[in-house]
Order: structure tokens, then C-alpha cells, then sequence
């Protein structure tokens, strides 16, 4: 599976499960333009990670909630190099609690990074693929996007909002040879599930049947596949990364 | 008349057909082989192209080459 002369971008790309795929696409081949908001060290590091081994990597700051500057940047990455064949949509943030007690600006947070913003990267390099006549867009959904869970109301409706995002993009983009799938992760080891107290962890692991917790190499196993030439024939589908606790 | 010309451009580019082909009475979606896809970037190109926003109900009421050629001398 080889994506030479490919161009990749991820969002969210300076860690966790963005830094796996990232790495990934890299060593398949793609210059691979690592997204961060927060921690340009920890993207510079990934881009690093990659030029040693030999790949072919730049990193771009921009925050996926603010459309104008998502815009821009990826018109600026479309300006520079003239052509954008993978995106994957893996930025996301957290902001948990109960339902009731739940505020409006955690509500909002949520829903503009986790699902606005895997709009607007998506509408922004949409007609660039169409153009190309291929395109790759992946998105990174949640078992909590099919499954639900307690204290993370916000969370779970982005990442069903998700589902329905990219099974119609999906059809509309089909007829221009551009599929849109997604990877719905179950509990990955990453700093968002780190600080998850051993009980709790404890509790995740007895309802995993394959008794552990995923690692962000298997989620970017998942999109290798998925941007691949093999998966040509693979639209509007999501693969489920979780251990079997979930099986849609 | 410019305006016409760099219209006739934009449409021949766009679907990919011979600017001969790219007649006033041409229906983009009957004679030179458009699908709604192709129309929306034709749509998007024309913005680019004279600065000017089409909205969704305008686009909809231009079906041929001419449609085109009027809007765009009605609105620049």
C-alpha cells in the first residue's frame, strides 16, 4: 500500500491518535501535513519523527472550530502545493459531565471542534479532490458515538454526528471517485483516556471481550487501509477499532 | 463581447468539451453531459471567476449556456 506522491493532511495531528496516523501515512509514502492548535513542540516532533525516518512531513497550525482560519490554512496548503489527496479528521476535545449539569459552552465546544470542524476541512478540500478525480477523507468517530455514555452527552452526539456526515458526503462525492469513511476507536491509550483513574480502567477492560486497551497503532491501521488504493470500493462505511465492545 | 467569451472558457474548461460545442441554446445537463456535481463547480467557477455570489435559487434557473450569458450580463 503505497502512498507516494500522495499529499496527507491530519488534523490534530501533534499526538495520540492523529501522531499514530500521521506517522503511519508518512511511512506509506504521503507528505503528511501534521495539524495542531496547541503544541507546535509536540507537532514539530511528529514532522521530525518522520523526515528521520526518512518520510516526508510539515506541520500547520490551525484550529478546526474557527472556519475562517481552517479556510485559510488549507487554502494555503492547496496554493503550495496544488493538490490535497487524504484528509483525515481526527481533531477532537473532550468536555465531560453529567447532562444536567452540563453548561451551554461545554456543549458548543464540543460540537465545533469534534463535528463543525470535520465540516469545514471537508467542504475546504472538497473541490480540490473533485478536481483530482480521487480523493481519501476519513473520519475518526468513537464507539461513544455508537454506544452512548454516561457523562459524555456532547462527545457522543458529535461523534454520531459524524456518522451522518460522512455517509452522505459519502454519495455526494462518489461520482468524482472520492470515498468518505470512518474509524469509530474504542478505549485507545492516549492522553485523552491517560488520566482515567484505575478503577475506571478496571471497569473499561472487563467489557472489552479482547480484554485491553487499544493503542493508536491500531486505529492508524484502520485508515491505512481506508486511504488506501485496495479500499477503492469502500464508501460511507466505518470500521469499529474496539476490541469488540462494541459491535455495530 | 468579453463577458461571453470568458463565460464560453470557463463552461468548456469546466465540463471538459469543445468550446465549439458551447452554443447559447446548449443545456448543460441534455447536451454537453454536466451532472448536478458538475454543475455546483460550474456555478463555483463563475463566482471565482466574476467575483459575484450566485445564490442556490439563481443557479437552479440556469440550465443552458445562455441562462449563464444573461445573469452574468444582468448582474456586472
Amino acid at each position: 500500500m503505497s502512498l507516494q506522491d500522495k499529499i496527507a493532511l491530519v488534523t490534530g495531528g501533534s499526538r495520540g491518535i492523529g501522531r499514530a496516523v500521521a506517522l503511519r501515512l508518512a511511512a506509506m509514502g504521503a507528505l503528511t501535513i501534521i495539524n495542531y492548535v496547541s503544541r507546535p513542540e509536540a507537532a514539530q516532533a511528529v514532522a521530525d519523527e518522520i523526515t528521520q525516518a526518512g518520510g516526508r512531513a510539515e506541520i500547520c497550525p490551525f484550529n478546526v472550530a474557527d472556519t475562517a482560519e481552517s479556510e485559510a490554512a488549507i487554502k494555503k496548503i492547496l496554493d503550495a502545493h496544488g493538490r490535497l489527496d487524504i484528509l483525515v479528521n481526527n481533531a477532537g476535545i473532550t468536555r465531560d459531565g453529567l447532562l444536567m449539569k452540563m453548561k451551554e459552552a461545554q456543549w458548543d465546544e464540543v460540537l465545533a471542534t469534534n463535528l463543525k470542524g470535520a465540516f469545514t476541512c471537508t467542504k475546504a478540500v472538497s473541490r480540490a479532490m473533485m478536481k483530482q478525480r480521487w480523493g481519501r477523507i476519513v473520519n475518526i468517530s468513537s464507539v461513544i458515538g455508537f454506544a452512548g455514555n454516561a457523562g459524555q452527552s456532547n462527545y457522543a452526539a458529535a461523534k454520531a454526528g459524524l456518522v451522518g456526515l460522512t455517509r452522505s458526503v459519502a454519495r455526494e462525492l462518489a461520482p468524482r471517485n472520492i470515498t468518505v469513511n470512518g474509524v469509530a476507536p474504542g478505549y485507545i491509550v492516549t492522553d485523552m483516556t491517560k488520566d482515567l483513574s484505575e478503577e475506571i480502567n478496571d471497569r473499561i477492560r472487563a467489557e472489552i471481550p479482547l480484554g485491553v486497551l487499544g493503542e493508536a497503532e491500531d486505529v492508524a491501521a484502520a485508515v491505512a487501509y481506508l486511504v488506501s488504493d485496495e479500499a477503492r470500493y469502500v464508501t460511507g462505511q466505518f470500521i469499529h477499532v474496539n476490541g469488540g465492545m462494541y459491535m455495530g | 463581447m468579453a463577458v461571453e467569451e470568458k463565460l464560453i472558457d470557463i463552461i468548456a474548461d469546466q465540463l471538459s468539451v469543445d468550446k465549439a460545442k458551447v452554443v447559447p441554446g446548449a443545456s448543460f445537463i441534455d447536451d454537453l453531459g454536466a451532472d448536478s456535481l458538475d454543475l455546483v463547480e460550474l456555478i463555483m467557477a463563475m463566482e471565482e471567476a466574476f467575483d459575484i455570489e450566485i445564490a442556490d435559487e439563481v443557479a437552479e434557473k440556469i440550465v443552458t449556456v445562455q441562462d449563464a450569458i444573461d445573469h452574468i450580463n444582468k448582474i456586472s
